[in-house]
């Protein structure tokens, strides 16, 4: 029997006030997929992501993700936020903010275990030097990193990254999604990613998902950003989409 | 130098004198009580940028202390319900329209301390009651107010596992929420247990100076801490050290109670501004 899709997205619409910013959106997530999420500023990518954490109540439609309603399997997801709605003056050392990772609460005394766990996915997404610096002394590449590790510490099978490569430089951007290609080649998992990175969407993404408000394509990249489509969303295409062009897709 | 042993006896005998009057022994429970309770509570104040929920809370308070003296009942059981519905009101408001936390309070702590204002003339006899609930009296604390303040403690010691998702929705309320903490609940219940500590406070702090022990001894201890924990257990340090040493200066020297701590807490905030812009 087919593996069910890890997430189902039925007819979606989401209302903010009077405005609608997802209008009947439909699409799967199969296991393993690696799903970029693209679209202009407004089009609701991160309101779809919050959709699918449970964040946000559905106008119309219905959403499943690992098999249930959004915000039931909270555990078995890694969340990685928008970095820049963080709080940088709570007191905090970066090992704790990866131990909340492990214990889904903020952690009083950490224990020996979690903080050997926390050292080691510092140590993966390379961020192992940072583990007692102050959250409020971090660059925003540093803290898009240590963000990653806490998302990964507790092992996920669902990785849903909203923009996790902003303020990182090109060699550190390149690095995250290598870090991202790897994880999900280690433990199976399936990822989500929201970005306006065009060409990480072309070359490590299986899926592509162009949304304006509505599903604009959705499907290999290679078709999902396609000229038609990126016009359709942005209303003009520019010099980006023949950068796309330059190499190849996923692989 | 033969001076300091006499000196440290004659302290020691002042101090062991002001603890021979029991309400002097009743005001030093409810002030250590008091100093660490607000100083926990204020740690997430602070943090959250809730520093006029304390006014607003207290402001509260006074009209419902003033509505308990007005039906003859005791003001604690009057009060403590009138102003949690504050703090739910402020916090509904601020969850559900276009606005924010710092304009519900600003309406609500006038209309509720107008209503005290109110109530108040109508018995005019109360007028004494009322001086002691704004700025707070040594003399006011009665062997209920300790029973309060150690019930405070206890359920607050009852309620330290819910420290450690307070302090996660502290940090950022989306990621508390993602990974399944129910945010809006637990902000009732902090609300609640703040809105209990102010009410209990006013008596032997008063109305106007309570918010005091909500944001100096936490905003102190922010100054040098690097984890939120260090941060909670060093604010209550400083509110249970500030409020012994204010209250002795009160008894010495006749000062209000509740401005005697505070001016200790602004005392040990500016040494410890000091030492961080060294």
């Amino acid at each position: 029997m087919a593996q069910a899709p890890v997430i189902q997205v039925n007819r979606l619409s989401v209302d903010r006030g009077r405005r609608r910013v997802i209008d009947h959106v439909t699409f799967n997530v199969e296991a393993a997929a690696f799903v970029a999420v693209v679209g202009p500023n407004g089009a609701g990518k991160t309101t779809l992501l919050h959709t699918l954490l449970g964040l946000v109540e559905p106008s119309d439609g219905t959403v499943r993700v690992l098999g249930h309603p959004p915000g039931r399997d909270a555990p078995r997801i890694g969340y990685v936020p928008q970095v820049k709605t963080l709080d940088r003056t709570f007191p905090a050392e970066v090992i704790d903010l990866v131990c909340s990772g492990l214990t889904h609460a903020w952690p009083f005394w950490r224990t020996q275990s979690a903080t050997e766990q926390a050292r080691a996915a510092l140590q993966t997404v390379g961020a192992a030097d940072l583990a007692t610096a102050l959250l409020s002394d971090l660059s925003g590449g540093e803290l898009q990193r240590v963000y990653l590790a806490r998302c990964l510490v507790h092992e996920p099978e669902l990785l849903l990254l909203d923009e996790p490569a902003t303020g990182v430089d090109a060699t550190g951007a390149a690095d995250l999604y290598e870090l991202l290609d790897r994880y999900q080649a280690d433990h199976d998992a399936t990822i989500v990613m929201v970005t306006h990175d065009w060409n990480a969407a072309y070359h490590h993404a299986t899926d592509v998902l162009l949304l304006d408000g509505r599903c604009i394509s959705y499907g290999p990249p290679q078709k999902a950003l396609g000229a038609d489509p990126l016009r359709e969303a942005f209303g003009h295409v520019g010099h980006a989409h023949a950068m796309l062009q330059g190499g190849p897709p996923h692989d | 130098m033969s001076d300091t042993p006499t000196l440290c006896c004659k302290e020691a005998h002042l101090m062991i004198d002001a603890l021979q009057y029991p309400f002097m022994q009743r005001a030093l429970v409810v002030g250590v009580c008091l100093g660490a309770l607000a100083s926990y509570y204020g740690a997430f104040v602070v943090q959250r940028r809730m520093s006029f929920l304390g006014v607003g809370l207290s402001h509260a308070a006074f009209g419902g202390i003033a509505l308990g003296l007005l039906l003859g009942i005791e003001p604690f059981w009057v009060a403590v319900p009138f102003t949690v519905g504050v703090g739910w009101a402020i916090a509904w408001i601020s969850d559900h329209g276009p606005l924010t936390s710092d304009t519900a309070i600003g309406i609500l702590f006038a209309v509720a301390i107008a209503l005290g204002v109110v109530l108040l003339s109508y018995r005019q006899q109360y007028t004494a009651d009322a001086f002691t609930y704004l700025f707070g009296s040594i003399l006011a604390v009665e062997a209920f107010d300790v029973g309060v303040l150690l019930a405070l403690v206890v359920g607050t010691a009852a309620l330290a596992p819910l420290w450690p998702r307070w302090a996660y929705a502290t940090f950022d309320r989306t990621l508390a929420r993602a990974d399944g903490v129910p945010v809006q609940r637990d902000d009732l219940m902090l609300i609640t247990c703040i809105a209990i500590t102010v009410v209990a406070a006013v008596k032997l702090v008063g109305a106007i100076l309570v918010t005091a022990f909500l944001v100096v001894p936490a905003a102190t201890a922010r100054l040098h801490a690097r984890s939120f924990r260090t941060m909670t257990l060093g604010a209550m340090g400083v509110g249970t050290t500030t409020a012994v040493a204010g209250l002795f200066a009160s008894f010495y020297l006749d000062w209000p109670s509740g401005a005697a701590i505070i001016l200790m807490q602004a005392l040990v905030f500016s040494l410890a501004l000091a030492v961080s812009y060294r």
